[in-house]
């Protein structure tokens, strides 16, 4: 008896929803999407879900006392509240520029994480 | 740069958010020189620098981007075809030649003269006095969009067990970013049988985190002297009112609320702009220019959008059409007013020309499948499914109005058995 489930796409503000029949624990057929970013997220979602991470760290004579961070790639989706952590005991110092590297690997996760905007120094 | 501001320019947009932003680089594109964009706060970019979450930029950039990069990608256009950003300065006024009043933190009290003005101020949260929820009034009730900026900016957090009224997308963000700083999201509650909020923003913030999303339910009652303590939670019936017989308590220290946004039109109003009362903006021509000849609008001001990318496209535009008139390349008036038919909330814009391409944005008033749009008998297109939530963008070919001599046009959506 093939198993039904529904999921609604996250690859766009569209979010398709999308319809996935599992035979024996594998995806037999996807359907709902209206480009090949849904059907990569369903086969993706149901296999390895995956978030991107943004947060923000503490930052040191900036113009901001918080700097916004993100994930470069996606984290395991059950990583994610690790990886907040992770960066929540972080303080660096401005001046930061938008794109630099603030940890090259976040929580054994392989990903890196990098600042998503210029903080001068103040 | 500050002190070397110009006695007239060509364009001076109002906010220095996305709209504002998009809209000097549309001036410049189409070829004004002097352009000057002010904004109140210490630096421009507005919103997007409170954003940090991504999903910004697929249709512009056609990359994910958070909000601050967003932001940052449109400073540095804006910086490199020598647009002036005048930051901690507010238009007090503007006058009926064009002349502007503003107030600036650096250089005191200032009058300028533009050619043209592009209105680019966005828009506010509603407030609970909005929706006069009864009750205390304790300290811990605040919008979402306050907490957001509190807690991105300026690293403080508004409390530790969080409630959300309303499903809006920033409320729906919020929940998700609380929980990444280590709040308790207790549950959010959404008074229409729907989410107000992108369906993904439903999945990503609360789905992955388990939290709470109650349909037909609203804050009946806030409890607390000092600080919120608890609130009553009741299910609504069809007219919207709270079923005290089923109501329950729900204990927390602070309640974000993510209940809707209103343009904020101040200017507009002192300038007198004809108004939609739909939209909570200006009613504006095919070319986004307002009541008020040489005064444009666009973004959320002139209707709150729910992408930013589209807020640039729109913005983008406008620009484009305050450098025209600045520069006397005012092109031909519209000839066709457009009126909001069938399960339509709102359009915009308000008239159509014929002869050259039209965009429209429009919202629907309830949730529809399998329907039909159509623009009098001149246009028609299907949809699977559409939400109050998710705007449409319309563009129109130039040879769908080429042959209309009418002088209005309804558009109208019905469910595809009634057309």
């Amino acid at each position: 008896m093939p198993e039904r489930k529904t999921l609604t796409c996250l690859g766009c503000p569209m979010g398709c929803p999308l319809q996935l029949t599992i035979e024996n624990g594998e995806i037999a057929e996807i359907t709902g999407y209206e480009c090949k970013r849904g059907e990569e997220y369903a086969l993706q979602e149901y296999t390895n879900p995956c978030r991107l991470v943004s947060t923000t760290v503490a930052c040191n004579s900036g113009l901001w006392p918080r700097l916004p961070v993100k994930t470069v790639d996606v984290v395991p989706k059950d990583r994610v509240l690790a990886v907040a952590r992770a960066l929540h005991a972080l303080t660096i110092e401005a001046p930061v520029a938008m794109g630099q590297i603030i940890v090259d690997d976040v929580a054994g996760t392989g990903v890196a994480v990098i600042a998503t905007r210029t903080l001068p120094r103040i | 740069m500050k002190n070397r501001l110009k006695k007239v320019y060509d364009v001076v947009i109002v906010g220095g958010g996305p709209a504002g932003l998009a809209a000097a680089v549309g001036a410049r594109a189409a070829g004004a020189e002097r352009i000057l964009v002010i904004d109140r706060e210490i630096e421009a970019g507005g919103i997007l620098n409170q954003c940090i979450h991504s999903g910004f930029g697929l249709h512009h950039f056609k990359e994910e981007l958070t909000g601050p990069e967003y932001a940052e990608r449109f400073i540095r256009q804006v910086e490199s075809g020598g647009i002036e950003i005048l930051t901690d300065a507010y238009v007090m006024d503007i006058g009926s030649d064009l002349q502007l009043e503003v107030i600036s933190g650096a250089l005191g009290h200032l009058n300028l003269k533009a050619r043209a003005v592009v209105l680019a101020m966005g828009c506010r949260e509603r407030t609970r006095g909005a929706i006069r929820t009864p009750g205390f009034r304790p300290a811990g009730v605040m919008t979402a969009g306050l907490a957001q900026k509190l807690v991105n900016m300026k690293g403080v957090l508004p409390g530790r067990r969080i409630a959300i009224l309303g499903s809006g997308d920033i409320g729906l963000i919020m929940a998700r970013r609380l929980r990444l700083e280590g709040c308790e999201v207790v549950g959010v509650y959404e008074v229409q049988p729907y989410s107000s909020g992108l369906t993904r923003n439903v999945v990503q913030c609360l789905d992955d985190f388990a939290i709470p999303l109650h349909l037909s339910s609203t804050v009946a009652f806030i409890h607390g002297r000092d600080r919120l303590e608890k609130l009553t939670v009741a299910p609504v019936d069809e007219q919207l009112a709270p079923d005290l017989s089923r109501s329950f308590e729900v204990a927390c220290d602070t309640l974000l609320l993510s209940i809707g946004l209103i343009p904020e039109n101040e200017l507009s109003t002192r300038l007198r702009l004809r108004m939609d009362p739909a939209t909570g903006g200006p009613q504006v021509t095919s070319t986004l220019e307002t009541s008020f000849p040489g005064v444009f609008a666009c973004g959320n001001v002139l209707h709150v959008h729910d992408l930013v990318d589209f807020v640039t496209e729109e913005a983008l535009r406008a620009g484009r059409f305050a450098a025209e008139v600045a520069l006397d390349r005012r092109r031909p008036g519209d000839n066709i007013a457009l009126q909001p038919g069938a399960n339509i909330a709102s359009c915009v814009p308000h008239s159509l020309a014929s002869g050259r391409e039209q965009v429209i944005y429009l919202r629907v008033k309830r949730p529809l499948k399998d329907c039909v749009l159509t623009v009098g008998d001149r246009y028609e297109k299907s949809f699977r499914r559409l939400l109050p939530a998710e705007m449409i963008r319309l563009t129109l070919p130039p040879e769908v109005l080429e042959r209309f001599f009418g002088d209005s046009l309804n558009i109208d959506i019905r469910p595809k058995g009634e057309v």
